[in-house]
C-alpha cells in the first residue's frame, strides 16, 4: 500500500477539471432543494410569525385567527413537538420559544397551501408580548458584563513582564463588523414521510447528520428513523452548519403531522433577519516592540458578539485565539476571549471561522504600529515571521515555516511589488484628488477542526460489473467543487478515466456520523475515507488481475481503466473485465472507506496542543486607488500565491482561492450589516437586510487584475495526494485590500501619517480616514507653500503630529455645535425610508459626529480630524505608552 | 377574450394559472422552470434572470435580459420568453454536448461554483452575446493607469471586452462563490453567433405584439388597456389602480411589503408613451420607455443622461425600468430626479381632461407625493434646449454599480468667459423629496469660476437639504458629499489639476 500523499502513473488528481456539476448548473438544470417542491405532490408551505422585539416574554399566543384564513391548513407551537424542543446542540435554543430572544425570532410556523396563504396565516396569529430589556451591541454587552460560555485564555511566556520591558509599547481598540453569508440560494428543507413513518429530508445543510440529530431528538425519534439528503447547495460558506437544523425540524415536524410533504424555505428578508452571521469582534490591545520592529509581547481581551445563544461561538472564539499570532512569531502573550451574549441572530460558522477576526487583530496592529514605529508595513511584518522551529502560543510548532517567506518572497516579485511601489508613490505625487496604495500581507492558517472528534470521515464505495464506479461521501457539495475532487480522487486511486465514476446525493442512510463539510476539511476527510474505500477494491482487484495476468498482484497497475502489470506491455485487462471476473470469483466489489486525522491533540481548557494538522500559507499584493471628494475607491491588481499542497484539482483551488479573496474584500470593505440600536420601536431590527442595502461584491469590486498563482512543490505529507485544504485561507489573503485603502488613505497626509481604519472599511469610512490625513497636512502646507517642509516636519520630528492634534482639538469643538442641526434635520424629515435607517445608524457614529470646519477665507476645505474615521467604527484610541526603558521621547500619539 | 398564453422556450404554455400578483419567475418555476431561481427577489440579485423578446424599431426584435422576480407573469401574455434550460439545443443534465456558446464558456472557465447564479448569469451574458452592434470594434484600449486627473474616467467605468462584450450587461448578476474573474473571461471569449443559430435568426423579426389582457382572481385583477383612452376609463372606476411599467418597484413592494393593490394597470406598451421627440427646443421623452432604450436613443445627446445611465441600478433593471416610474414612484433617492431637476426637464401629465406641463422642481410635494393628480398619469418628460455644456453627475453610493445612492448630485452650468452665467443643481438623497439646490446656485450665478467660487458655495451646499443618519451612510458625510461635489465639479472644469485644491 502506498501512502496517502503518493500519487500514481497518470492520476487524475492534479488535472484541470470542470465543476462536476457544471453542464446541469448552466443549463438551469441543476436542482437544488426548493426545486425539489415543484417536482412534489400536495406540498404545504410554511411561514414564520416573527416576533417585533429585540426582547420579550410571549404572553400569549393565538393560532385561532389564523386557520380562518383560506388555505391555512395548520399552526405549528412548542405544543406540537412530541419530543425536545429545541433546535441546537447546546441546549439554549429553543424551537419554539417563550421568550423572544431577537428582533425577528420565530415563535410559531404556519403551513398553508400556498405560500401566500400561510403568510397572511402568519400575519393573522395573535401574538401578546411583554417587552424586556434587550443589549445589542458590543459595548452594551461589555458595560452589562453579559457573556456567555467558556472564557479561555491563550498564554505563553510572561507577556505583562515584556510589555514593561518592552522599548516601545503602543495599545488600542478595534472593532471589526461580522458578515452575512449572503449564500445566494436561502435556507430550504423539503420534508416527507414515507408508509412506515421513515422522515425523509432534503434539506440544503453543510451537516446532514447533525440535521438528521436534531430532527430525531425534537420528533423524539432515533437517528435511524430520520434520513437526510443534500444534493447541493446554493453556497454554504459556514451560514448551513448549524443553522439548518431547527429549519428542518420543523419542516419534519409538520410532514408527521399533516401526512403532507412540507416545504420550508426561508426568503431573503426571512434568511438575513432570522439566520446568524460572522462574528462581530471587539479587541482591547497592547503589544511591545523592540527597536527593531520585533514583536515582545501582546496582551488583549477579545469579544465575540455571540448574539443570543451559543451555537457555534465557542469553537468560533477558540479559532480567532488560535489565529491572532497570524504569521508572526511573539515570544510573551496573553489573550483572553469572551463572548457576548447579545439580542441579535445567533452568530454561527463563517469561512475562516473566527480565524480572520484573530488575524484581523494583529494585522490592525501591524498596520496601525508602522507608521508609529518608522517601519515600513510590509517589512515590519516580514520581520516577525515564524522561523522554522518555532511554535504557536498554543504550543503546536509551525511546520513548513519557511513557507511564509517563500510565498511572500514569491508575491512580491510576481507582483512587481517593488518598482509598483516607486510607481504609486510618483502617481501620488501627480494626482491631488487620487491616491493608490499597495500592500502585501500573510496567511497563516491551520487546517483541522480544533474540535478532534469531528476529524473523522466515512465513504461508500461500489464499483459495478461493468465496471462504473458510484462513490458516496459524507460531505456536501456547496459550490467549493468536493464532489469535482473526490471523483478524481476515486479515479486515481482505481485507475480509471473519470468518466468511470459518477457521485451520488450525500445521504445520511449511506456514510453515517459525518461531520459538517466545514473548517476546509472537506477534501483531507473525503479523500483519505474515499482512496481507503478504493484501496481496498483495488487490493481485491489486483489479486483477481494477477491470477488472470500470472504475476504477483504487487506488479499489477491500474492506469485509465487498463489492468496491466509492471513490464507487461502485450498483455493487459479492462477495468470492466476485472470487475467482472471478480464478480464471478465472488469477490466483493463495494467496500466503505473511512479516515482519521493521526496526531491531532488539543486541550480545550488549558488552550494548549497540536490541534491542526498542517497550516495553509498564502500571501497577496494589492494596488488600490481611492478618490479623495468621496473615499470611493476601485481595486487595481491583485497578486496571489497560495499554498494548496499539490492541487487536486487547480482550476478548482484556483476559484476557491479567487473567490474567497472576494468574499474576504466583500467582508473588510463593502459589507455592513447595521441594527437598529436606538431605543424606539424598531430597537434590534436589523436594518440591512436586503440585497437592496445589504451590499456584497460585484463585477466593480472584483480586482481590475487578478493573479493567482499555486505554490509549486507543495506536496503536504500525509494528506491525500499531497494535497491541501483550500476553502477558508484565501479568504484572509484580503487583507491586502485593507491594508492598501489605508496606504492610500495615508497618502492624503504627510509622511508617516497613522490611519486608523475602521472594518468594514466602506467608501464613508475611507473618506473620514483620508479626510483626518489631509487635515493633518494642512497646518505644515500652510506654513510652506512649497509642501514639501511640511513632511519633512512630520516625518523627522513628533512635534508636528502634536500639532495637529490640538489643531483637531479645535476642529471637534467647532463639530459639537453642528450637532444640533442634525437633530433638528432629524425631526424636520418625515421620509419613513430614511427615516427607519436612520434607527440603523450605528450608535457610536451618532454619538462621535466629526469635527466639519468650512474655511472659505483661505480657501481650503477641511473636514473632519484625524480621529474622524475611528470615530465611525467605534475605534477607540491607539497610544504608545512611554515605558521606563524607552524614556519620555517615545511618547507619541497614534491616531487621535 | 383570447387564452392567456405564453411562449417560454419555444413552448407555448398556458398562462391563465398566473394570478395578478403572480411573478413571472414564480409562474415559471410553477411550470418546472425551475432554472432561474429566487436570490433577492427585489432585482439585485439577477438570479431570476431571463430573456424577452422586446421590439428593436418595428421590424426586428431584440433579446432584453429582465429580472423575473418583479414584472407580473401576466404582463408577458402573448411574449416570448428563454430561459436558461431553453438555451442549449436539448435541455438536461445528460444535453452536455449541446450547450450553447455561453454556456459552454461559463462551463468550462470555471464560471459556476456553486451554480445557483448561474442561469442568471447566462441569460444576462446570452442578452449581450445576441446584441446587434456587438462588435469587437468597441473594444477601448483605454489605458488602466492613464486616468483623468479629476478621477472621473477609468478604464473599468466602461470595460468593453475585446469581442466586444461590455462587461455592465452584468452588474445586475452577483456571484457569492467565484469573484467574477471567471465569469468575465468567460464572457470575453465569446465569439459572433452563427447564421444558423435560431435565436439570431429571431431578431429579424419583429417581436410578439402587446396583447388585450384582462384577468381577475379574488386577489385582484390585471388589465392592459389597448390604449390611453381605456387607460383613463380605468382610472376612473378605479383610482386607487396601481401603474406598472417595468414593476422595478411595484414588484419590490410585491415582494417585500406584500402590497397586493386590487388593480394592476400594464402601461409598459402603451405606444403614446413610448415616444421619443428631438425638436428645436426641447427632448421629449415617453413616459413608458426603458432607460436602456432612452440611452440608445439618445445616444449620448444629453451628456448629463449618458452620465447617469451607467450608474443607474443595472442593467436588468435599465432593461424594465422608466422615467415614468421612478419619477411616479416619488423616491426621495431615485438618481433620475436630480439629473432631470439639473436639465430643468418639466413633466407631462396627461389625464382624459389634458394636458399639462409641470416643471419636475414643483412635482415633487413631499415624502413620495406630488402635485399629479387622480386619474393622472405621466405621459413624458421634457427637456428644454440648449443644454448647459459644462455637467456632471456625481453618485454616492457604497458599491460602484447596481446600489442606491446616499447621495446624489447632478450640476448643469453655462460658464462664459470664466463667470458662472447659470447653474442648475439637482439634489437627491438629502431630504423627503428631490430637491434643487437653489441657495447654492444663488451663490455661484455671476460669480468668477474660481476656487474660491467653488468653495465658498461649497460651505453653503453643505447647508442644503436636511440630511439623516441611516444605513446607507451618515448625515455627516452626507453634508461632506455636497461639498465635495462642488470641489470636485470645479477640479473637472479645470484642464489641469493643482495641488492646492488637495487640500
Amino acid at each position: 500500500m502506498t501512502s496517502l500523499a503518493e500519487r500514481p502513473v497518470n492520476p487524475k488528481v492534479g488535472e484541470s477539471v470542470t465543476h462536476e456539476s457544471a453542464a446541469p448548473h448552466v443549463t438551469g438544470t441543476a436542482l437544488y432543494t426548493d426545486d425539489l417542491a415543484f417536482r412534489a405532490a400536495g406540498v404545504l408551505h410554511a411561514w414564520p410569525v416573527q416576533a417585533p422585539h429585540a426582547h420579550a416574554r410571549v404572553t400569549a399566543l393565538r393560532p385561532a385567527p389564523a386557520l380562518q384564513v383560506p388555505g391555512v391548513v395548520r399552526v405549528l407551537t412548542a405544543d406540537d413537538v412530541p419530543g425536545v424542543n429545541d433546535a441546537g446542540t447546546k441546549h439554549d435554543e429553543p424551537l419554539f420559544p417563550t421568550e423572544v430572544m431577537y428582533y425577528g425570532h420565530a415563535v410559531c410556523w404556519v403551513l398553508g397551501e400556498t405560500l401566500e396563504a400561510a403568510r397572511l396565516g402568519a400575519e393573522a396569529v395573535e401574538v401578546e408580548y411583554e417587552p424586556l430589556p434587550s443589549i445589542l451591541t458590543l459595548t452594551e454587552a461589555i458595560e452589562a458584563n453579559s457573556f456567555q460560555g467558556n472564557q479561555p485564555t491563550v498564554s505563553r511566556g510572561d507577556a505583562a513582564a515584556a510589555l514593561a520591558a518592552a522599548p516601545r509599547r503602543l495599545s488600542g481598540e478595534f472593532e471589526l463588523g461580522g458578515q452575512e453569508h449572503f449564500y445566494l440560494e436561502t435556507h430550504a428543507s423539503l420534508a416527507h414521510v414515507d408508509e412506515s413513518g421513515q422522515i425523509f429530508i432534503q434539506s440544503s445543510t453543510q451537516h446532514p447528520s447533525e440535521t438528521q440529530e436534531i430532527v430525531a431528538h425534537v420528533l423524539g425519534l432515533h437517528s435511524h428513523d430520520v434520513t437526510v439528503q443534500c444534493l447541493r447547495m446554493g453556497g454554504g460558506f459556514g451560514g448551513k452548519e448549524m443553522q439548518p437544523h431547527g429549519l428542518a425540524a420543523v419542516a419534519a415536524l409538520g410532514a408527521v403531522l399533516t401526512g403532507r410533504p412540507v416545504r420550508m424555505r426561508l426568503n431573503r428578508t426571512q434568511d438575513m433577519t432570522m439566520t446568524g452571521k460572522r462574528h462581530p469582534f471587539h479587541a482591547r490591545w497592547e503589544v511591545g516592540f523592540d527597536d527593531d520592529g520585533h514583536l515582545l509581547a501582546l496582551q488583549a481581551t477579545i469579544t465575540a458578539d455571540g448574539g443570543w445563544s451559543l451555537d457555534l461561538s465557542e469553537p468560533v472564539l477558540a479559532r480567532a485565539l488560535c489565529h491572532i499570532d497570524n504569521a508572526y512569531f511573539i515570544p510573551n502573550v496573553e489573550v483572553h476571549g469572551r463572548i457576548a451574549r447579545t439580542n441579535k441572530t445567533s452568530q454561527t460558522a463563517f469561512r475562516g471561522f473566527g480565524g480572520p477576526q484573530g488575524m484581523l487583530v494583529i494585522e490592525d496592529i501591524l498596520g496601525r504600529c508602522a507608521p508609529v514605529l518608522g517601519i515600513d508595513p510590509g517589512e515590519l511584518r516580514r520581520r516577525n515571521f515564524y522561523e522554522p522551529g518555532q511554535t504557536t502560543p498554543y504550543g503546536q510548532p509551525v511546520r513548513h515555516a519557511e513557507r511564509l517567506r517563500d510565498v511572500w518572497d514569491q508575491v512580491v516579485a510576481r507582483s512587481d511589488y517593488e518598482d509598483r511601489r516607486k510607481a504609486v508613490a510618483e502617481f501620488n505625487a501627480r494626482h491631488p484628488h487620487l491616491k493608490r496604495g499597495i500592500a502585501v500581507t500573510p496567511v497563516k492558517f491551520g487546517i483541522s477542526f480544533n474540535f478532534t472528534a469531528f476529524n473523522q470521515a466515512g465513504a461508500l464505495v461500489h464499483v459495478y460489473k461493468d465496471g462504473s464506479v458510484l462513490i458516496n461521501h459524507g460531505g456536501t457539495e456547496m459550490g467549493q467543487g468536493l464532489h469535482t475532487k473526490m471523483r478524481q480522487v476515486a479515479a486515481t486511486a482505481l485507475g480509471v478515466t473519470l468518466d468511470h465514476v459518477r457521485l451520488a446525493p450525500t445521504r445520511t442512510d449511506k456514510v453515517p456520523n459525518t461531520s459538517a463539510t466545514a473548517a476546509s476539511s472537506g477534501a483531507d476527510l473525503n479523500g483519505g475515507a474515499i482512496k481507503n474505500a478504493c484501496d481496498q477494491i483495488r487490493a481485491r482487484l489486483a489479486e483477481v488481475a494477477a491470477r488472470k495476468l500470472n504475476i504477483h498482484p504487487d506488479d499489477v497497475r491500474f492506469v485509465d481503466g487498463r489492468v496491466t502489470g509492471i513490464g507487461f506491455h502485450d498483455s493487459d485487462l479492462s477495468f470492466e473485465e476485472v470487475a467482472s471476473a471478480a464478480y464471478f470469483q465472488r469477490i466483493p466489489l463495494f467496500a466503505a472507506g473511512y479516515y482519521r486525522t493521526p496526531g491531532l491533540h488539543w486541550d480545550s481548557a488549558r488552550m494548549q496542543g497540536e490541534p491542526f494538522k498542517y497550516f495553509s500559507y498564502g500571501a497577496s499584493v494589492s494596488e488600490v486607488e481611492v478618490d479623495g471628494f468621496t473615499g470611493a475607491y476601485r481595486f487595481l491588481r491583485t497578486d496571489i500565491v497560495h499554498d494548496v499542497g499539490d492541487s487536486l484539482s487547480p482550476l478548482i483551488d484556483v476559484g476557491q482561492i479567487e473567490g474567497g479573496f472576494v468574499q474576504g474584500a466583500g467582508w473588510l470593505t463593502l459589507e455592513e450589516l447595521r441594527w437598529d440600536t436606538s431605543d424606539g420601536k424598531g430597537r434590534g431590527r436589523l436594518a440591512t437586510q436586503a440585497a437592496s442595502t445589504y451590499k456584497l461584491p460585484s463585477f466593480s469590486e472584483m480586482p481590475e487584475e487578478l493573479n493567482v498563482h499555486l505554490y509549486e512543490r507543495a506536496t503536504e505529507t500525509g494528506v491525500v495526494y499531497g494535497s491541501k485544504a483550500v476553502g477558508e485561507p484565501p479568504l484572509m489573503l484580503a487583507f491586502s485590500v485593507r491594508e492598501a485603502l489605508r496606504a492610500a488613505a495615508a497618502a492624503f497626509g504627510p509622511e508617516g501619517t497613522v490611519v486608523e481604519l475602521p472594518s468594514p472599511a466602506t467608501p464613508e469610512a475611507v473618506f473620514w480616514a483620508l479626510d483626518g490625513a489631509r487635515s493633518a497636512a494642512a497646518p505644515a502646507e500652510q506654513v510652506d507653500a512649497s509642501g514639501d517642509g511640511g513632511r519633512r516636519v512630520a516625518a523627522s520630528d513628533d512635534g508636528s503630529r502634536e500639532t495637529a492634534a490640538s489643531h483637531d482639538d479645535g476642529a471637534r469643538r467647532v463639530a459639537a455645535s453642528h450637532n444640533g442641526d442634525q437633530e433638528v434635520a432629524a425631526s424636520e424629515n418625515g421620509a419613513p425610508e430614511v427615516a427607519a435607517s436612520q434607527n440603523g445608524a450605528r450608535d457610536v457614529a451618532a454619538s462621535h459626529d466629526g469635527a466639519r470646519e468650512v474655511a472659505a477665507a483661505n480657501g481650503t476645505i477641511r473636514r473632519g480630524a484625524a480621529h474622524g474615521g475611528a470615530s465611525s467604527a467605534g475605534n477607540g484610541e491607539s497610544r504608545e505608552t512611554p515605558t521606563a526603558s524607552a524614556g519620555a521621547d517615545t511618547e507619541e500619539t497614534v491616531g487621535i | 377574450m383570447e387564452p392567456i398564453q405564453v411562449t417560454v422556450n419555444g413552448r407555448t404554455l398556458d398562462g391563465a394559472t398566473a394570478g395578478p400578483h403572480t411573478s413571472l419567475l414564480d409562474w415559471l418555476r410553477g411550470q418546472g422552470l425551475t432554472g432561474a431561481k429566487e436570490g433577492c427577489a427585489e432585482g439585485e440579485c439577477g438570479a431570476c434572470a431571463v430573456l424577452v423578446a422586446r421590439p428593436d424599431g418595428p421590424d426586428g426584435t431584440r433579446w432584453t435580459a429582465v429580472n423575473a422576480c418583479l414584472p407580473p407573469a401576466l404582463a408577458f401574455d402573448g411574449q416570448e420568453i428563454m430561459t436558461a434550460e431553453g438555451l442549449g439545443t436539448a435541455s438536461g443534465a445528460c444535453a452536455v454536448e449541446d450547450l450553447h456558446p455561453v454556456q459552454r464558456e461559463m462551463a468550462d472557465r470555471g464560471g459556476s461554483q456553486c451554480g445557483y447564479c448561474t442561469p442568471g448569469f447566462v441569460c444576462a451574458m446570452a442578452a449581450e452575446y445576441y446584441r446587434p452592434g456587438r462588435t469587437p470594434a468597441e473594444a477601448s484600449p483605454a489605458d488602466q493607469t492613464g486616468t483623468s486627473a479629476a478621477g472621473q474616467a477609468h478604464a473599468a467605468d466602461h470595460e468593453v471586452g475585446p469581442n466586444g462584450f461590455d462587461l455592465h450587461a452584468l452588474s445586475g448578476n452577483l456571484c457569492r462563490c467565484t469573484g467574477y474573474r471567471p465569469i468575465r473571461d468567460a464572457a470575453y471569449a465569446l465569439g459572433t453567433p452563427e447564421e444558423t443559430d435560431p435565436l439570431a435568426r429571431r431578431r429579424e423579426d419583429p417581436a410578439p405584439a402587446p396583447r388585450h389582457t384582462r384577468v381577475h382572481d379574488d386577489a385582484g385583477e390585471f388589465v392592459r388597456p389597448g390604449s390611453l383612452e381605456e387607460l383613463f376609463d380605468e382610472l376612473e372606476q378605479h383610482p386607487d389602480a396601481v401603474l406598472v411599467a417595468g414593476a422595478t418597484d411595484t414588484g419590490v413592494e410585491r415582494n417585500i411589503r406584500h402590497t397586493r393593490p386590487r388593480l394592476v394597470l400594464a402601461i409598459d406598451r402603451l405606444s403614446a408613451l413610448r415616444t421619443l421627440h428631438a425638436g428645436e427646443d426641447g427632448i421629449e421623452i415617453g413616459a413608458a420607455l426603458t432607460l436602456t432604450e432612452i440611452e440608445s436613443a439618445l445616444d449620448g445627446r444629453v451628456p448629463l443622461l449618458a452620465a447617469l445611465f451607467p450608474q443607474f441600478a443595472s442593467r436588468l433593471i435599465r432593461n424594465s425600468a422608466t422615467l415614468g416610474g421612478n419619477l411616479g414612484t416619488g423616491s426621495p433617492i431615485g438618481d433620475a430626479a436630480p439629473v432631470l431637476l439639473a436639465l430643468e426637464a418639466s413633466l407631462v401629465l396627461a389625464s382624459r381632461g389634458g394636458e399639462r406641463q409641470v416643471p419636475l422642481a414643483e412635482y415633487f410635494t413631499g415624502y413620495r407625493t406630488s402635485v399629479r393628480e387622480a386619474g393622472e398619469i405621466i405621459r413624458a418628460v421634457r427637456i428644454p434646449l440648449p443644454l448647459a455644456e459644462s455637467t456632471a453627475f456625481y453618485k454616492i453610493a457604497k458599491r460602484r454599480f447596481d446600489d442606491i445612492s446616499s447621495v446624489a448630485v447632478a450640476v448643469a452650468a453655462r460658464i462664459d468667459d470664466g463667470v458662472v452665467a447659470d447653474v442648475r443643481i439637482g439634489l437627491g438623497g438629502v431630504a423627503a423629496t428631490p430637491v434643487r439646490a437653489r441657495a447654492t446656485e444663488d451663490a455661484l450665478r455671476g460669480r468668477p469660476w474660481t476656487y474660491e467660487t467653488a468653495a465658498a458655495a461649497a460651505a453653503v451646499m453643505g447647508e442644503e437639504g436636511t440630511p439623516l443618519d441611516d444605513h446607507r451612510a451618515s448625515a455627516r458625510y452626507r453634508r461632506a458629499m455636497l461639498e465635495q461635489a462642488l470641489v470636485r465639479f470645479f477640479a473637472q472644469t479645470q484642464p489641469q489639476p493643482t495641488l492646492e485644491m488637495a487640500r
